[in-house]
């Protein structure tokens, strides 16, 4: 299912609003928007799943307008949206199994039909000895998946992720980011996945947009904004991933310093592979001191990020950092 | 205290019994969709799915207009419908009209406070799967409410037992009637006290089975 938002505009008195989004969210991928709080998200997640209607522009599904349909329609169009949360959102009146079969229910399906489909999507999930369960005995990563399969109930053709993972730990997120990926290629589903973690982009998005202040302020491919980012609101985002940096990461970053670093330096593919470091020091008076490094790979690119400190006369280091963007390689500094 | 008098300890007991028993019954027919409708009525900001706020507002003031009532002025002032649905004005029967009309708006407040304390974020997933407002009311808000619910019924039958105790002074038969014409017109202290025991055993009772409901369902979530 392709979505295509032309101009909406949603704004409140009290909460953040969208002021002015188009967005074209390709069929069957996973799109990330990333923001701070306050940019807009949720209420953008609301507009595009339906739950509000915008106060103009249009939200079009595979080429059909759909922000203006009639309630009625809109609570059918709604069964076939499936949508994720920060705080799972599950009724706590009813066991886990019931939790699958809610969605069903409302839509009428036949009994066996839908405990036929409860059990499978359990074992999608891989819970399936937790069907009886209630909700309050499941960890923040089972309730997660239950609440996974309970989208994925009336075979949704979106899934609509609202922060999914940021109340998860980070080995949680890492799992729960895999069955995502794992469903939305075996379900050929849209993915939207809102989020304020630039990990969550990185690890599972093919493409994004950066929302800021209700507004859209890049958008592309992971890889072009991870090698190029243009605004400041995405570089803030990319320097708060290495900043986190402590000792060995998942991602094959290594910190061995807790020296200050002011700079971090991003090589893209090619790049990887060249002595830059060398030259520059052969070619100006500055000192490396390097606190951490590694590399990612981000989709099927490798990109090399390296956590470090330039001294030096002042002359010496922006010209150093001058010759080091001249060859292609992204230079940001970070403020310790 | 003669076997007569426990006789009459024990019919004006049953009589108390009845009027609560038949008074919640009635206050939560009438209440219950009362405060389902306050709820979901309510502006958006407060948890209402269907805001309609002239309606919410009506409706508010008319709950609040007779939870204001002093009970026994409300007695009185029903004496006319009491008569018009049961027959009379006076006697058990006729008490649990006023008891349910006073008890209804009481109970619509605790089931509109119920069903309000209901994640919101829950009502919206239910309503993205695409619920309508009547499956949201009947499959999310009153289960996810149920121990709060109870909790509030608890609440209610405990205030009808009072409240029937003050039915008494206008002839409405039970526990208070009896404390009132024996206890006091009639200078027996024991029937008094007695009535007074049995009452308190009767709350003490009602909480004891809310609470264990209540403890039970929370246990099962």
């Amino acid at each position: 299912m392709q979505i295509e938002l032309k101009n909406l505009v949603r704004t409140y008195e009290t909460v953040h609003a969208v002021e002015g989004v188009s967005l074209s969210i390709p069929s069957n991928e996973i799109f990330g928007i990333i923001g701070l709080s306050g940019a807009g998200k949720s209420t953008l997640v609301r507009l595009i799943s339906l739950l509000e209607k915008p106060d103009s522009g249009e939200v079009w599904y595979d080429g059909k307008r759909v922000d203006n349909l009639p309630e009625k329609e809109i609570i059918q169009r709604r069964r076939h949206l499936g949508m994720i949360f920060q705080n799972f959102n599950l009724f706590s009146s009813r066991t886990a199994g019931e939790n699958i079969a809610y969605p069903m229910e409302i839509c009428k399906y036949p009994k066996e039909k839908i405990h036929a489909r409860v059990v499978e999507l359990l074992d999608v999930v891989g819970l399936s000895d937790r069907i009886n369960a209630p909700i309050s005995t499941l960890s923040g990563g089972q309730k997660q998946r239950i609440a996974i399969a309970r989208a994925l109930a009336c075979s949704p053709d979106i899934l609509f992720c609202d922060e999914a993972t940021s109340a998860l730990d980070p080995k949680t997120t890492q799992q729960i980011l895999a069955l995502i990926k794992d469903i939305q290629k075996k379900m050929n589903l849209t993915v939207v996945m809102i989020t304020h973690q630039m990990e969550v982009v990185r690890d599972a998005c093919d493409h994004v947009a950066v929302l800021s202040e209700g507004k859209v302020v890049e958008q592309g491919t992971v890889k072009e904004l991870f090698a190029s980012p243009k605004t400041n609101v995405t570089k803030e985002f990319l320097a708060h991933l290495t900043s986190n940096m402590k000792s060995v990461r998942e991602d094959g970053v290594v910190i061995w310093s807790d020296d200050p670093a002011h700079y971090v330096l991003r090589f893209l593919n090619d790049k990887v592979d060249t002595p830059v470091i060398s030259d520059i020091i052969r070619q100006f008076d500055v000192v490396f001191n390097i606190s951490g490094a590694g590399i990612q790979k981000v989709g099927d690119t490798k990109m090399g990020t390296m956590v470090c400190d330039i001294t030096g006369s002042k002359k010496a280091v922006s010209d150093a950092i001058k010759a080091i963007r001249q060859r292609g390689v992204t230079v940001e500094e970070v403020e310790v | 205290m003669t076997p007569a008098l426990w006789s009459l300890i024990w019919q004006s007991t049953l009589q108390t019994l009845s009027m609560v028993l038949f008074s919640t019954i009635f206050s939560v027919v009438l209440g219950l969709p009362l405060g389902i409708l306050l709820c979901i009525t309510s502006p958006e900001s407060q948890g209402g799915i269907r805001p309609k706020p002239v309606l919410n507002v009506v409706l508010s003031k008319i709950v609040n207009v007779l939870r204001s009532f002093p009970f026994i002025i409300l007695i009185i002032i029903l004496f006319p419908l009491s008569r018009l649905v049961v027959g009379t004005a006076i006697g058990t029967k006729a008490t649990i009209v006023p008891l349910s009309i006073a008890a209804a708006p009481f109970v619509a407040r605790l089931v509109e406070t119920s069903l309000k304390e209901v994640d919101r974020g829950v009502i919206q997933a239910a309503r993205i799967m695409g619920s309508t407002n009547n499956q949201i009311v009947f499959k999310v808000l009153l289960p996810e409410a149920l121990p709060s619910l109870v909790s509030g019924l608890t609440l209610t039958v405990i205030n009808l037992i009072g409240y029937s105790a003050m039915a008494g002074a206008v002839g409405g038969g039970g526990l208070g009637d009896l404390a009132i014409r024996y206890g006091y017109q009639r200078f027996k202290p024991m029937v008094m006290l007695v009535a007074i025991v049995v009452i308190l055993l009767l709350v003490e009772l009602i909480q004891f089975i809310g609470n264990k409901i209540s403890a039970n369902m929370m246990k099962k979530r």
